[in-house]
């Protein structure tokens, strides 16, 4: 479905990592993988280092403590808050929401929505979207959109497809009304009938989890993995995304009037090196304006990986410059979004270290 | 070229004779990771990338259906 929307911008981005750091080299031995193999996947896969929370540390304290870091700096006023949308697939709980578990630790006002959407990997131009729609209302003037995951959590120790490549983060994106006529451009799709490539498959409602689903067993590739853990079907996910983001993108820049040579930055979801090289040279855009550095610095944390790419490599660049910009998110569901915007001249864009 | 793409199989998994296999996949001599290792080293040794959406465990079953990858990716003898 093809979206559009007036007079709306971005004016911040802030990513919170976790402070600790998981190095691959320290790991190995935990995969089925001989050690050549394994240098060999390093550089080809960007294996390296992953920020992970520490045990205990949920995703609303990563957003609390990046939505103080704001209040505190004078980078954003509560009373200025219309509206938080956290989309996340690593809640605090099933019941309440974690938006308002967010709205209460922060003492914001009664007056305004919260709500959480559930998608993973395509959550960030997913969650740009319905904050886009929200500003359509009169009195909603500023929206907080929270992309948050801790799925390390869920990802066994043992399996060597997920592991390496997760971690952890939340970002902070404020949206705005905007009153010049800037255009923004977008798409989303999905298939349900997929939704089985990236799946937990225990701890909800349909199967709840008990000693049983705990239980890790391996598969035919070597991964020691329980019903409680993330379960990846690797190849149909790669291949997924290989055919529908490319003609996703073309079509997004149909509408849009633009070709590929008008866009500056393409900033993908970050599933790993070896998935993004391969999207480029499809869509032939150059490394340089396609960057794939998150997975090697930080790890593959679901939709916060598109912030995370944006805040890492552009940062200050973009409180003094303005890029037009195509964002695209791809995963579980299947879904897969994008964006063409114009983005800069923000408040703020930065990376902080949680503590 | 074939002999390229054998020395390469080896240099992946050596414990495996692929000359012999008629079914690499079948026969359980390459997995996923495998396969990635082998488009990376096949993409760097013919200066090409192969497409995305080629990188199908079926096109890697035989040293001659790999062949057949690269020449649809534009590597000539």
């Amino acid at each position: 479905m093809n979206l559009k929307f007036h007079n709306k911008k971005i004016t911040g981005i802030l990513t919170v990592l976790p402070e600790n750091e998981v190095n691959f080299d320290d790991e190995i031995d935990n995969y089925d993988f001989s050690r050549g193999q394994s240098m060999k996947l390093k550089l080809i896969m960007g294996y390296g280092k992953r920020r992970v929370v520490k045990e205990g540390t949920t995703i609303s304290d990563l957003c609390v403590f990046g939505m103080n870091y704001l209040f505190d700096k004078n980078l954003l006023k509560k009373d200025d808050i219309d509206a938080i949308i956290l989309v996340t697939q690593s809640p605090d709980h099933f019941v309440p929401a974690t938006s308002h578990i967010i709205h209460g630790r922060l003492d914001l006002k009664q007056d305004m929505i919260c709500l959480d959407i559930n998608q993973a990997c395509s959550g960030y131009p997913i969650g740009l979207n319905q904050a886009f729609m929200l500003l359509d209302q009169d009195e909603v003037n500023k929206v907080v959109v929270l992309n948050a995951d801790i799925m390390s959590r869920k990802v066994s120790v043992k399996d060597r497809g997920s592991r390496p490549l997760t971690g952890d983060a939340a970002a902070i994106t404020i949206v705005e009304k905007d009153s010049t006529d800037n255009i923004i451009y977008g798409s989303v799709n999905l298939d349900g009938k997929g939704a089985d490539a990236l799946i937990i498959p225990a701890g909800g409602f349909k199967m709840p989890s008990t000693p049983e689903t705990a239980e890790l067993k391996t598969d035919k590739s070597g991964n020691s993995r329980s019903l409680d853990h993330l379960v990846m079907k690797g190849d149909d996910v790669f291949n997924f995304v290989q055919k529908e983001v490319p003609p996703m993108i073309e079509n997004l820049l149909a509408k849009a009037d633009s070709s590929k040579e008008d866009v500056d930055y393409f900033m993908f979801h970050q599933p790993n090196k070896f998935m993004l090289k391969k999207l480029a040279d499809k869509m032939e855009v150059s490394y340089d304006k396609m960057p794939f550095n998150i997975v090697e610095n930080f790890g593959n944390s679901s939709g916060v990986s598109v912030p995370t790419t944006i805040t890492y490599n552009l940062g200050e660049k973009l409180l003094t410059n303005s890029y037009m910009i195509c964002i695209a998110g791809f995963g579980a569901g299947l879904s897969w979004a994008s964006l063409l915007l114009e983005m800069g001249n923000l408040d703020f864009c930065e990376t902080i270290d949680f503590n | 070229m074939k002999k390229k793409i054998l020395e390469f199989l080896t240099e992946i998994r050596p414990e495996f004779d692929f000359a012999e296999s008629s079914n690499f996949i079948e026969e359980g001599m390459l997995d996923s990771f495998d396969i990635v290792s082998l488009v990376a080293s096949l993409d760097e040794e013919f200066g090409i990338s192969i497409d995305g959406t080629e990188i199908l465990p079926e096109n890697f079953s035989n040293v001659d259906g790999i062949y057949q990858l690269l020449i649809k990716n534009g590597v000539t003898e």
